[in-house]
């Protein structure tokens, strides 16, 4: 979208910045040469993988740069006030004093953060934050400031906003913290909002409700937008224009519906190929299911679990927190359960249950024929040599200190397989070589692999003892798409040669449809679902479930926008 | 398997640091610059003439700690600094200079006796309490609360009545001083090895090493010892350098070693009191000075290696606008990850 041609005025525009950064190992550039421009009521949304830049390339808007960073080019961002009629007052962010700097942001630009709970300060209330911004740009009494914070509130869709503006963070849900952030954003109507990942720490269905909301920032406030965002589906849902970087260039520009239905770039063509689809896994899962003997239906389950219930100890004087309540299931021999839910709905409390790390208070889990509940750490030991688990970070699976050899050996040596790290390294390069690593990598430390490399030592280190139940929990989601769809390969592999039983708990519905025989759905800790892919995905029945797949925005803007209405429709039908 | 995808170049390996880069000290006198550099450099420099004086005491001194008379007989006393005695003589007719290289030897001994008698207990005790938690936990962070409240100096002076009755030779008062310094210290080991252990019990490559089936030593050991230890050299130097204050501290309360025994900086200074108002400079001035530069010698060093530890607080030199080159961050098809079984028979020549 051509900014003459639709006469709209430029909010910002990026000529020809270079970032450089200070490092230990030198000097690093992080973004190179990039030009980009954002009109008036328009979503900007710059697409890439960790590491490609474009956090940097946004932050320099605001000035927000760290002090081992330097900058060269243009940002020119226009002034909402102090220009002539007609034209607005225009500053370079890179060549303004931090007295300057600070005039402008809030004023002119402003943030809403990735994290909103560690955007708000605990202590103080969500509507002095607000006046806060309000009162560095101004002069306004106490009661003036605290008027506009719950005009704000309300506008961003707070309920019950009088008494709200007094409520601290802690007091508000994930979502609702991110819209007091963004209200604390608009406050002073600026002409441009960046936006660094707002809905990455968001449930999926809270992430619907928060871009709504940044959509009317655009349409009802006339805010221009830089969104930034690994996630091909928010981009689809949001954007008009869409900016690919990759290793601090900005490779494709287009809008949306373009660059979505044609991609010029080799890189975006890649890039949104690894995108998981729904749907996608119906194939191998009847392919599976076909392969499967007669007798299998009735073999002895890897793992029962019935009316299970978990529940973590509460503080002095109160009750417990009942994380998972009355769930069962089974995951037979060879076969992948997802596990689905949003964050606090007990997933990763039931993984860890199977894998001992977490106490069954009630009801019964049988794991290989073992009862956890009120097992003892010794009997339990050795069946902990029948089960592999793989951890959510791949960055802090690792101990630091030890190579990734000795990291995969270590089960071995544990369970007596084999005497030292050193005696174990022929089967650590065959299980090396199985998760397709070079031998060579064994000898590297943890920090010297990227996410997805470790994620695939994880994997190998899960596996060392050939266990008949794998635990996988979020696997891949610190990871980039592109690498994501490669470790989702492997393990889908590796399931087929290793023949596992195991239970993949995800948030994401795509992932967990492209592993898995069946799927359960969690919400609160209860089991609302329980069924094959095309069960759950196709036909959802419980209303949690057909919400949580509305919600799930797709790479794709036109049919996102139909899903979009569909979502409303259902939100609607369920109000009522 | 899946079928091979085009082979990719082997992305070149960060050299591997040598032995000599690695070891603590000398690693970070390589990362540091500017002003960390030059307080690094100077603590080394301080501290390292403080341990030649130290070790080599008997070649530097020209006369011993105890020595009163040479082949032209006694010395005098509170002579001027001169040819024979480049520092002068003490009040009690010994050699300045001699006494200030000797004293290095005593403190030297203080320090090392101090750290290794509150090192191990204190970082045994921080690991095993932060790792079970539970009622230990609490009794022993309790204990180490009281602990604190203790002042050094009096316990010092109990400690050195209990070993010797008072009578203070070479050993009762190195001893005195190194084990009021341990019950002071056994805390402060103790609370940062609890905090960093607690804190790593949580990541999840200790939860790893439990579900492999692990055993608490191994884990104990192997994962959570190994990776709790950045912040001891910290502590190490300001637990020397106390120990320093505290002996030379009971030296001159008069608790310290008698001077036939061993050289020491706080019973210099004691005996040197009356000569300050008499005009007689240098029986007090050197070894003051000992007593400070050794302490800052060894605190400079601990405090630079602690800035230098945290990513934060270390300084770096500026770049120049636009410089360097654009790392390959990105794990993007045609990126690291590529390295796949092609690149197993693709880089490895020797894999069959």
């Amino acid at each position: 979208m051509n900014n003459e041609a639709t006469g709209r005025q430029t909010i910002v525009s990026i000529e020809d910045l270079e970032v450089s950064f200070s490092t230990d190992a030198g000097a690093i550039k992080a973004v190179d040469r990039v030009s980009l421009s954002v009109a008036a009521g328009e979503v900007l949304a710059i697409v890439g993988e960790s590491g490609s830049g474009k956090t940097v390339t946004a932050k320099s808007i605001l000035g927000l740069l760290p002090e081992t960073a330097t900058a060269r080019g243009a940002i020119v961002l226009s002034s909402r006030d102090g220009g002539s009629r007609g034209t607005r007052a225009t500053n370079d962010v890179i060549s303004l004093s931090k007295r300057q700097l600070r005039g402008i942001r809030g004023t002119d630009v402003s943030m809403v953060f990735q994290e909103p709970s560690t955007a708000l300060n605990p202590v103080y209330t969500v509507g002095w934050q607000i006046a806060e911004g309000l009162r560095a740009h101004g002069k306004l009494s106490r009661a003036e400031a605290k008027a506009k914070a719950i005009d704000i509130l309300r506008r961003v869709g707070i309920p019950d906003p009088e008494t709200r503006v007094n409520y601290y963070p802690h007091q508000f849900s994930g979502g609702q913290k991110q819209r007091v952030v963004i209200a604390q954003a608009l406050v002073l109507d600026p002409g441009l909002i960046v936006a660094d990942e707002p809905t990455t720490a968001l449930d999926v269905t809270v992430q619907a409700e928060i871009l709504d909301l940044l959509r009317r920032c655009r349409d009802e406030f006339g805010t221009a937008i830089v969104l930034i965002t690994h996630n091909m589906g928010v981009v689809a849902d949001l954007a008009d224009r869409v900016a690919v970087m990759y290793q601090g260039t900005v490779v494709e520009e287009a809008d949306a519906v373009t660059l979505f239905a044609h991609p010029q770039n080799d890189y975006t063509k890649k890039l949104l190929a690894s995108v998981p689809h729904i749907g996608q896994g119906a194939l191998q899962t009847a392919e599976r299911a076909s392969g499967r003997a007669e007798a299998w239906q009735d073999a002895k389950p890897v793992v029962v679990a019935k009316d299970l219930r978990i529940e973590y100890p509460g503080r002095f004087g109160r009750g417990g927190f009942v994380a998972v309540d009355g769930v069962d299931f089974e995951i037979r021999a060879g076969e992948v359960l997802g596990l689905v839910g949003e964050s606090g709905s007990g997933k990763t409390t039931i993984g860890r249950a199977i894998g001992g790390l977490t106490k069954v208070t009630g009801g019964s889990l049988q794991v290989l024929d073992h009862e956890m509940n009120g097992i003892r750490e010794r009997v339990f030991k050795k069946v902990r040599s029948d089960i592999g688990f793989v951890f959510q970070d791949p960055a802090s699976s690792f101990n630091p200190l030890l190579t990734i050899a000795e990291c995969v050996a270590e089960p071995l040596v544990v369970h007596g397989r084999a005497r030292d790290p050193r005696a174990a390294r022929a089967r650590v390069d065959e299980l090396l070589e199985a998760v397709q690593l070079p031998k060579s990598y064994g000898d590297r430390y943890p920090h010297e692999l990227s996410g997805g490399q470790r994620q695939r030592a994880s994997l190998a280190r899960a596996l060392a003892l050939e266990p008949s139940l794998l635990i996988a929990d979020e696997p891949t989601s610190a990871l980039d798409v592109s690498v994501q769809a490669r470790v989702l390969e492997l393990f889908a592999e590796l399931q087929r040669e290793f023949g596992f039983a195991a239970l993949f708990i995800s948030h994401d519905l795509a992932v967990v449809d492209l592993l898995a025989d069946r799927i359960a759905v969690l919400y609160k800790g209860k089991l609302v679902e329980e069924g094959t892919g095309a069960e759950v995905l196709g036909a959802p029945k419980h209303p949690y479930t057909q919400r949580l797949l509305a919600s799930l925005p797709v790479p794709d803007p036109v049919e996102q926008a139909e899903r979009r209405e569909a979502l409303r429709a259902l939100r609607a039908a369920e109000r009522v | 398997m899946s079928a091979p995808t085009a082979p990719v170049a082997r992305a070149a390996r960060a050299p591997r640091r040598t032995l000599l880069s690695r070891l603590p000290v000398v690693h970070q006198l390589g990362q540091s610059v500017g002003l960390q550099r030059g307080m690094l450099v100077a603590g080394l420099i301080i501290t390292g003439v403080f341990v030649i004086c130290a070790l080599f005491a008997q070649l530097i001194a020209p006369y011993g700690f105890a020595q009163l008379r040479d082949e032209n007989g006694q010395f005098g006393a509170q002579l001027e600094p001169s040819a024979q005695h480049i520092w002068g003589t003490t009040v009690g007719g010994y050699d300045v200079f001699s006494r200030v290289i000797w004293g290095a030897q005593t403190a030297l001994e203080v320090m090392i006796v101090a750290i290794i008698l509150s090192i191990f207990l204190g970082v045994f005790l921080g690991l095993v309490s932060g790792y079970f938690g539970g009622w230990l936990d609490r009794i022993l962070v309790v204990l180490a609360d009281a602990i604190y409240a203790f002042p050094s100096l009096l316990l010092a002076i109990v400690m050195s009545i209990v070993i010797s009755g008072g009578q203070s030779n070479l050993y009762g008062g190195i001893l005195a001083a190194a084990i009021s310094i341990t019950v002071v210290y056994i805390p402060q080991y103790f609370r940062v090895i609890r905090s960093e252990t607690v804190r790593i019990k949580g990541e999840a490559f200790v939860e790893s090493a439990k579900v492999i089936g692990a055993s608490n030593a191994r884990i104990m050991v192997r994962h959570v010892l190994r990776n709790s230890t950045r912040t001891l050299p910290l502590i190490f130097t300001l637990n020397a350098s106390e120990a320093v204050l505290t002996l030379a501290g009971l030296g001159f309360l008069g608790f310290g070693i008698e001077p036939t025994a061993a050289a020491e900086w706080g019973f210099d200074l004691n005996k040197s009191l009356s000569d300050v108002t008499s005009g007689i400079w240098w029986t007090a001035v050197f070894p003051g000075l000992a007593i400070v530069l050794s302490v800052l010698g060894v605190t400079l060093v601990g405090e630079s290696l602690n800035d230098l530890a945290d990513p934060r607080l270390r300084g770096r030199r500026a770049v120049t606008a636009a410089g360097g080159a654009v790392a390959a961050t990105s794990v993007v098809p045609g990126g690291t990850l590529e390295a796949g079984p092609a690149g197993i028979t693709g880089l490895e020549g020797t894999s069959s």
